[in-house]
């Protein structure tokens, strides 16, 4: 009964999604109070909806109700809780529905939180979002039913892709999906500024929290399947330059050039077009991961729902919604009136750098990944773009952006002195200088890059640390005037200084992990020894073990070191049962300053087993900085002006220009 | 003042491109994965490898310009799919007539002679390429692949996948009655 009572509520919730895109706009249009009133009314109920049916197809899941076809295909009753209620999102039709799951709640979010909203402006979002719910709600609906029944109901369901049982991925989904689809807000934003032909700071202020809660959790959810395939791939890499990696950096990128010059819109009332632009791009560029990832255009290794007739259903809806936007900005744009007037070196003319660099960075990434489609295509020739390409595309632009990231903050708006700001930075720079020296010189004389990449990781983090004490006069007033002074900074700036410096850190152990590990691969006999990286490693013994849905061996590698027991490692060789698959699960050591990690590959005790170990200095810095990045933007969307009964914003306008 | 609109319309040329590249790329169904055969319709590499069997003569490019087809097939006894595939190389060899060479791939000789013994011995020379040196010239992504030389030495197939009936059938006999 409850899978049918939410695919009815889907149905439903299609014909609200109808109702919610057509009726607002025309009430947008007629200046009719009572249509634009129902956008927010139908926005709560497609929500409520679809919470209803989302909550039928866990409940399928958790109770493995083998009597519907999805939870016969990935699930298994064997599973434990925490993989039954991720399995639901764990394959395509209930990845499609924590799609429409997400879109529907930013869509309640609007409605609720968007008071302060006029209620043109909020009918024509809403509508706009809707337009972008029908779509999806339709694509699942026509092609990818989750509630398609089953008869005769299996007794025992096919199980869940091992690689996918595991807590990390189990959110993985979820904050990446936060993160694209937060993005259609920002969309549906930036169209009904070009309905209505107003781009202004009360709009950019109106945007800002959402374009920078869909950032924050974008930027977790990379990081989350960074460590995941980190730590379960056994391969001891964290980036791979994969095509469904790729596919989430690149909304990344074109957010991150949104959400700094939508700063130059709110406070500047310059750079309307092109921030409406990029603000249609990150959520176009979050779509078209998804054709990327579904369609089967591209391989990659994390590919795990293909199927190229859904890929068409993709693309025609990326060419709707992406076609339809940028020919709207085609015919509107060009009667956005710029405002204010400022010299290249200026914050404005420091903004505007940064948009430039991140989106070469955004085109760079999506050459690599598209350019063997387009070659094969062509010539017929068959190409793979690795890390060889964007080591010596992406990393040099990388450095020119931390170069200047710096600066930026130090320069005034309309017109400003370079020199000035590089003097007040002249001791980062220094540090920065003799770290990079002393990483060439005192860890590998061969890695020039990485040293290079280091100082720039020190230049980030110091760089960013001066600035905000610069702001307080550290050190140069009364402690209790720096005090007032930091009281007084909003927290916006602290946000920035957090996630600057951040990135900082995510450069620092993204170097450590890539350029000065080391990696030891051989075959252990019980009771061998082996020198790995100043440690003494012996593997003590191999035990079977026994899991909820798996058998597993388990090694236990004893580490001393200089003779004193230091640590156990226990990788595992997991052979999840249902699947008869083998996975491989890594045992690390982690002391926030270096992993030291293993992982155990088959043998017996005749043979030996085969082991990989890998010391990967600075790597808990990468995961630690990326989450720190998205801590400094929660920090930053709880500024006292982005929150609801705000002051005003004539207010705000004189506060932003100081 | 015109151009500058035809500014705005670029981000939707762009999209126009990028989706026809995308829709080509689904209706033409190609498969990504597949790398491709640059070798086929080129002189085939050089073949150098010492016999499997001790007393046999080593093999040499010689053994490729005997003025008829023949077959080089690179296998290996611990790769199932070339146990799936070997019943058919043994009827090739009995009832067709083809000559095949096989080359035992990053496998210790003395573990495919074994696995030769016992399943039965389809070709007319057999090497080993114990460090897999010489498939790198031969474009070698796994085991088993099979390469089709005509009589001027010229690669005119090649599977990147354990040969089935099918491909016997179709493409693989045809091909070698009209060039006999």
């Amino acid at each position: 009964m409850l899978p049918e009572l939410g695919h009815f509520a889907l149905i439903l919730a299609l014909a609200v999604a109808l109702v919610q895109a057509t009726l607002p706009l025309v009430g947008a249009a007629r200046g009719d109070i009572r249509l634009m009133a129902l956008g927010r009314t139908a926005a709560l109920t497609q929500a409520f909806l679809i919470v209803l049916s989302f909550a039928a197809l866990m409940q399928a899941y958790v109770t493995s109700d083998f009597s519907v076809a999805t939870v016969v295909a990935n699930s298994h009753s064997a599973k434990p809780l925490l993989y039954k209620i991720s399995g639901v999102w764990g394959n395509h039709e209930g990845s499609m529905m924590l799609w429409v799951l997400i879109l529907a709640l930013f869509g309640a979010a609007v409605a609720l939180f968007g008071e302060t909203l006029p209620d043109g402006l909020r009918a024509r979002v809403l509508a706009f979002q809707a337009w972008i719910g029908v779509g999806f709600l339709a694509f699942i609906l026509f092609t990818s039913n989750p509630f398609l029944r089953l008869s005769p109901a299996p007794l025992d369901g096919n199980g869940m892709n091992p690689l996918l049982q595991d807590p990390g991925l189990a959110f993985h989904p979820p904050l990446l999906y936060l993160g694209y689809v937060g993005f259609s807000v920002t969309y549906a934003f930036a169209l009904a500024a070009l309905l209505e032909g107003r781009v202004d700071a009360a709009w950019a202020r109106w945007v800002r929290p959402w374009t920078l809660a869909a950032w924050c959790f974008l930027t977790l959810g990379i990081a989350l399947g960074s460590w995941w395939s980190y730590y379960i791939l056994g391969w001891g890499g964290f980036w791979f330059w994969d095509p469904v990696e790729n596919a989430s950096l690149m909304p990344w990128l074109a957010g991150t050039a949104l959400l700094h010059s939508a700063i130059v819109v709110e406070k500047r009332d310059a750079l309307k077009s092109w921030t409406v632009l990029l603000a249609i791009l990150a959520f176009s560029l979050s779509l078209l991961g998804t054709f990327l990832v579904r369609s089967g255009v591209l391989t990659s290794v994390h590919a795990f729902a293909q199927d190229p007739a859904r890929g068409m259903f993709i693309l025609g809806f990326l060419l709707a919604v992406t076609g339809g936007a940028l020919a709207l900005y085609a015919w509107r744009a060009p009667s956005l009136q710029g405002g204010g007037l400022f010299q290249p070196i200026s914050r404005e003319g420091g903004l505007i750098l940064n948009n430039l660099l991140l989106c070469t960075l955004c085109a760079t990434v999506l050459l690599g990944t598209l350019y063997p489609l387009f070659l094969d295509l062509v010539s017929g020739a068959k190409v793979s773009v690795g890390p060889p390409f964007f080591n010596a595309t992406f990393v040099p632009i990388s450095f020119a952006l931390f170069a200047a990231l710096c600066v930026g903050p130090y320069l005034g708006w309309k017109r400003a002195e370079l020199w000035p700001a590089l003097v007040k930075l002249r001791t980062a720079f220094a540090v920065s200088v003799i770290a990079m020296i002393l990483a060439a010189v005192l860890i590998d004389r061969r890695a020039t890059l990485a040293a290079v990449a280091f100082g720039f990781g020190v230049w980030l983090i110091l760089g960013s640390l001066y600035e905000l004490a610069d702001r307080v006069k550290l050190g140069r007033v009364s402690w209790s005037e720096t005090k007032r002074r930091l009281r007084a900074t909003p927290r916006a700036s602290f946000g920035m200084t957090i996630s600057h410096a951040a990135l900082g850190v995510v450069v620092l152990g993204a170097v450590g992990t890539a350029a000065w590990n080391a990696e030891l691969i051989r075959t252990f006999r019980i009771g061998d020894r082996a020198d790995f990286a100043g440690w003494q490693v012996t593997l003590a013994k191999v035990v079977p073990v026994r899991g909820p849905n798996y058998e597993a061996e388990r090694a236990e590698i004893v580490v001393t070191l200089d003779g004193k027991p230091y640590t156990v490692l226990t990788p595992e060789r997991r052979l999840f049962l249902v699947q008869r698959r083998e996975v491989a699960e890594t045992s690390i050591h982690s002391n926030l300053l270096r992993d030291l990690y293993a992982t155990l590959g088959e043998g017996d005790v005749q043979k030996g087993w085969t082991v990989r170990l890998y010391y990967n200095p600075l790597a808990p810095w990468i995961w630690l900085g990326a989450a720190l990045c998205a801590l400094g933007g929660f920090v930053s969307l709880s500024d006292r002006r982005l929150r609801v009964g705000a002051p005003k914003r004539s207010r705000v306008i004189v506060q932003a220009a100081e | 003042m015109k151009s500058n609109r035809l500014l705005y319309l670029l981000p939707l040329l762009t999209l126009a491109i990028l989706a026809g590249f995308f829709g080509w790329s689904l209706l033409s169904g190609r498969d990504p994965a597949s790398i491709g055969s640059p070798l086929v319709g080129r002189p085939a590499p050089r073949l150098e490898a010492p016999a499997l069997f001790p007393g046999k003569p080593a093999l040499t490019d010689a053994l490729l310009r005997t003025g008829k087809p023949v077959l080089v097939n690179f296998f290996a006894s611990w790769c199932t799919p070339c146990l799936a595939e070997h019943p058919l190389l043994e009827r090739l060899a009995s009832r067709d007539g083809v000559t095949i060479i096989g080359i035992a791939w990053k496998n210790k000789p003395e573990e495919a002679r074994a696995w030769l013994e016992r399943l039965g011995n389809p070709f007319a020379a057999v090497g080993y390429d114990l460090d897999g040196k010489m498939a790198l010239d031969w474009g070698l992504s796994g085991v088993p692949e099979t390469f089709l030389i005509d009589a001027k030495g010229i690669v005119r197939l090649h599977f990147r996948a354990p040969i089935l009936e099918k491909d016997v059938n179709e493409r693989l006999l045809p091909l070698l009655k009209a060039g006999s």
